[in-house]
């Protein structure tokens, strides 16, 4: 350190100063990608938008099939992960020993995670598509993104559960509880919260990908709603990506505005996170 | 004490065994639940692989490891796909990981308080936008924008894509980064300032490599998800599958793996060896997905076990 | 007639920390008998055993007895509900369930499936009242007990382990984070208590450990030192080690 104190402060503003610009403009741009999707979109929103179905090749009407075909995905979606995922965290907060069986299903979790988005659909194809016959349905595609959310989904409830007390559980098994009647008076109601955190954002993420459902249960147009788990859906996200690809002459604003509806649902679900999360903490007796 | 003693009611005998027999079948079912994610990992491996190496039998290795990937006319050649997923992941990289170091810093240790909680969220919004709005955001905004600016034929190009690769890389580089930052303990600072550092050297000297293991797995993990992501790259690459010659290529339209697989996925016939072919690639996403994933967790897992023995 | 009778135990952790060995000790029927020695000697790891609430740590190895009346307590059979009904347990630092005060108190019959409504609304009464604290909140038993102050809560963790009407009390410096007053009220409700429960006790001073003994144990690092009446080991111990400790040389 033999530069003068002069110069290490000089450095220090110019470091800060470019640190402070890049963090700012990065938010600055994100904040701007969303007003804009919302201000070009909002044109688009009306009673006819959300509630019909699209007319015209798509280039006019409403894109209703696609919400509700999302809305159903992600129904399906959350009755396979929810208990599966639920469980597992509960296993590795709760039950599971400190071996070598633990890591590899550790590492199993984190290969989960890591798999892209794609693959998930190509393994989505050959398994509940082709192989056990579902055909490309709701049910292929919802078993398609269950599996792709559960490592979000046991990630974030892991950690709630592991954040309850340790000294909760002692107290119970000392008054003569079992594990089980532990955790269920216990330890679940205290993590609950956060486990409904997680398994929001694990959906939303769910509700937003398009490469799983492609080839498991997303169809380009369809007439009608689905009649049944096994018929195929429209779906908002793959919805978007057919209008901005796949159409030529669509019009922008339809565009735009199913891509703001797509927002909502999605950042929609993430505010309903943070402020179940906030309210917990503000509530939490420990 | 005036209040009569007497004793409760001890537990019957066949409520025990319930309560036991109950206690045996919930911890079953909670452990199969947590073993499930291995017969997952295994399973989606297995049906790749069976599929997949169907492939290496029908196409000859020099078709396979040829420049020219054209199905239509049996060339099956994946160097331009290996080539064009890297290209547009070392652009992703470039833009993502100086941005998301900066802004980690910037959060973790150069921001006021009440400014990070503005900043967390927003930054979450990003992690949070489908791939497909980003895509979109793409096609309409950036691509016309770049293809002015570059001065190109297109806007559809390998940089593009890199740009919104980065975009989704930046919040997994920032979360973890700043994590990893905010670990690093108080006295760290404390005594580097205490003997006349200033802040900033204080984290460019001080804080920054202590917490390098999880800034690396942080960066890691943002080019595990750019190599996955499938369609903001199938948007706005362009999708032509030419072989990469340098960066320069950045300003050309490229293409995927994951776009390939998108794209053709829905126009093949079940067993055709173009099917098998694609059920390669997602065998080598796999792998890849594999190699990043359990690197990024052994960094965390190496710097966990170093700062037990420092404490112990 | 003994309570519990441990015999040749010994017990070690997988990480190696803080073992017992060899430890022989009769604890006569309602008496109140501590467990006394420097800290990381092995009384808490002495005192869960009884109850095997040391099923939850990382332990390598168990061998010995402990008896309870006749049974044996280490039996890998042993059904462990009935036995942590049997014995009550109160920690350090006070743990309130984040439940109603009255909710902890009946959570134990909960657990059991008891719903006898007129004998639960008795029994919180007559712990609470054991426990000095039935004047201090039998109008507020709805309210959450995390709003109970330190002492109260403590005082309501001893109600919680009486409600059940254990045989046996085992404390583990239950007042060590109370003020002066706090730790009067419960010393003087484990006075009034030891006529009918087995206590056991590990004190959180000396002072406290003579104050309240009718028997002493002196536990230094993983062994029993000295046992005997407590007014014979704090005025005339026979060890030398147990002297030097009770005189404040070391510990």
């Amino acid at each position: 350190m033999k530069q003068s104190s002069q110069k290490r402060l000089i450095y220090q503003k110019l470091a800060f100063s470019g640190m402070t610009l890049v963090a700012s403009l990065t938010v600055l741009i994100i904040v701007l990608v969303v007003i804009y999707i919302t201000s070009m979109g909002a044109g688009a929103i009306s009673f006819e938008f959300i509630f019909s179905a699209p007319r015209d090749g798509m280039r006019a009407g409403g894109i209703m099939p696609a919400i509700i075909g999302t809305f159903y995905l992600t129904i399906g979606t959350a009755i396979l992960a929810v208990p599966l995922g639920l469980g597992a965290a509960i296993y590795l907060s709760e039950y599971a020993p400190n071996n070598q069986m633990t890591r590899i299903v550790r590492i199993a979790i984190t290969n989960l995670s890591g798999i892209p988005s794609v693959v998930y659909g190509l393994f989505g194809l050959g398994l509940f598509v082709l192989f056990l016959g579902f055909g490309t349905s709701i049910v292929a595609a919802s078993m398609t993104l269950a599996i792709m959310t559960l490592p979000v989904i046991i990630s974030t409830a892991e950690e709630a559960l592991r954040a309850v007390p340790q000294s909760f559980r002692v107290v119970s098994v000392s008054l003569g509880g079992t594990r089980w009647q532990t955790i269920r008076k216990i330890v679940l109601p205290e993590a609950l919260p956060g486990i409904l955190t997680g398994i929001i954002l694990g959906l939303e993420r769910a509700a937003g990908e398009t490469a799983p459902i492609m080839f498991t249960g997303a169809a380009f147009f369809l007439p009608s709603l689905p009649s049944s788990p096994v018929d195929p859906t429209m779906a908002l996200p793959y919805h978007l990506f057919v209008i901005s690809t796949q159409v030529p002459g669509m019009p922008v604003r339809i565009q735009f505005g199913t891509a703001l509806v797509l927002l909502v649902f999605v950042l929609g679900m993430n505010v309903i996170a943070s402020i179940i999360r906030s309210r917990a903490r503000a509530r939490r007796q420990w | 004490m005036d209040i009569k003693t007497f004793t409760p009611p001890s537990l019957t005998k066949e409520k025990l065994r319930f309560t036991q027999v109950f206690e045996t079948l919930i911890s079953l079912t909670i452990k199969a639940a947590g073993y499930s994610a291995i017969v997952f990992v295994l399973m989606i491996f297995y049906f790749l692989l069976s599929e997949g190496t169907a492939a290496i039998g029908e196409i000859p290795p020099q078709v396979l490891f040829s420049t020219r990937w054209y199905p239509v006319e049996g060339y099956f050649g994946i160097w331009p796909l290996i080539g064009g997923s890297l290209l547009v992941t070392v652009g992703a990289t470039l833009f993502a990981v100086p941005i998301g170091i900066s802004t980690a810093i910037f959060i973790s240790e150069i921001a006021p308080r009440w400014l990070r909680e503005i900043f967390k969220p927003i930054i979450e919004i990003l992690a949070g936008l489908p791939s497909v709005v980003l895509g979109f955001i793409g096609i309409i905004a950036l691509a016309p924008n770049l293809r002015v600016l570059l001065d190109l034929p297109t806007g559809l190009t390998a940089l593009t894509g890199s740009i919104l690769l980065g975009a989704i890389a930046i919040p997994t580089i920032v979360s973890v980064a700043e994590d990893a930052l905010d670990g690093v303990p108080r006295s760290y600072r404390d005594a580097a300032l205490a003997i006349g550092a200033t802040r900033w050297q204080t984290i460019w000297r001080v804080t920054l490599p202590a917490a390098r293991s999880g800034v690396l797995t942080g960066i890691m993990l943002g080019i595990g998800r750019a190599i996955g992501e499938t369609m903001t790259v199938m948007m706005v690459t362009g999708n032509a599958p030419v072989i990469v010659r340098g960066l320069s290529s950045l300003f050309l339209p490229t293409r995927t793996m994951t776009a390939t697989i998108a794209a053709e996925m829905g126009e093949v016939a079940k067993g055709s060896v173009h099917y098998h072919m694609l059920f390669l690639i997602g065998v080598v996403l796999f792998i890849i997905s594999l190699i990043v994933n359990i690197t990024a967790s052994a960094l965390v897992f190496r710097s966990n076990k170093r700062s037990d023995r420092i404490l112990s | 007639m003994d309570k519990i009778r441990i015999e040749d135990f010994s017990l070690e952790y997988s990480d190696g920390n803080e073992s017992l060995r060899h430890i022989n000790l009769a604890i006569p029927a309602k008496t109140l008998t501590v467990l006394f020695g420097p800290a990381g000697g092995g009384k808490s790891t002495l005192l869960r055993s009884i109850n095997r609430l040391n099923d939850l740590a990382d332990v390598k190895k168990v061998k010995g007895r402990i008896f309870l009346d006749q049974t044996d307590v280490l039996d890998k059979k042993l059904d462990t509900i009935t036995l942590r009904r049997r014995v009550g347990m109160v920690f350090a630092r006070p743990v309130v369930l984040p439940f109603s005060i009255k909710r902890n108190l009946t959570y134990g019959f909960e657990l059991a499936g008891i719903r006898d409504r007129d004998m639960i609304e008795e029994s919180v009464e007559r712990s609470l009242v054991q426990a000095a604290l039935w004047e201090e909140v039998k109008d507020r038993l709805d309210e959450p007990a995390a709003s109970l102050s330190g002492g109260q809560q403590q005082r309501l963790c001893l109600a919680r382990s009486l409600i059940q009407q254990p045989d046996v009390i085992l404390l583990d410096e239950p007042t060590s984070g109370l003020d002066p007053i706090s730790t009067l009220k419960v010393e003087n409700s484990l006075q009034d208590l030891k006529k009918d429960y087995t206590i056991v006790l590990v004190p959180h001073s000396i002072q406290q450990a003579a104050r309240t003994a009718d028997m002493a144990a002196f536990i230094l690092q993983g062994e029993l030192i000295e046992y005997g009446s407590g007014k014979d080991l704090f005025t005339r111990p026979k060890d030398e080690r147990t002297q030097r400790y009770i005189e404040g040389r070391y510990g």
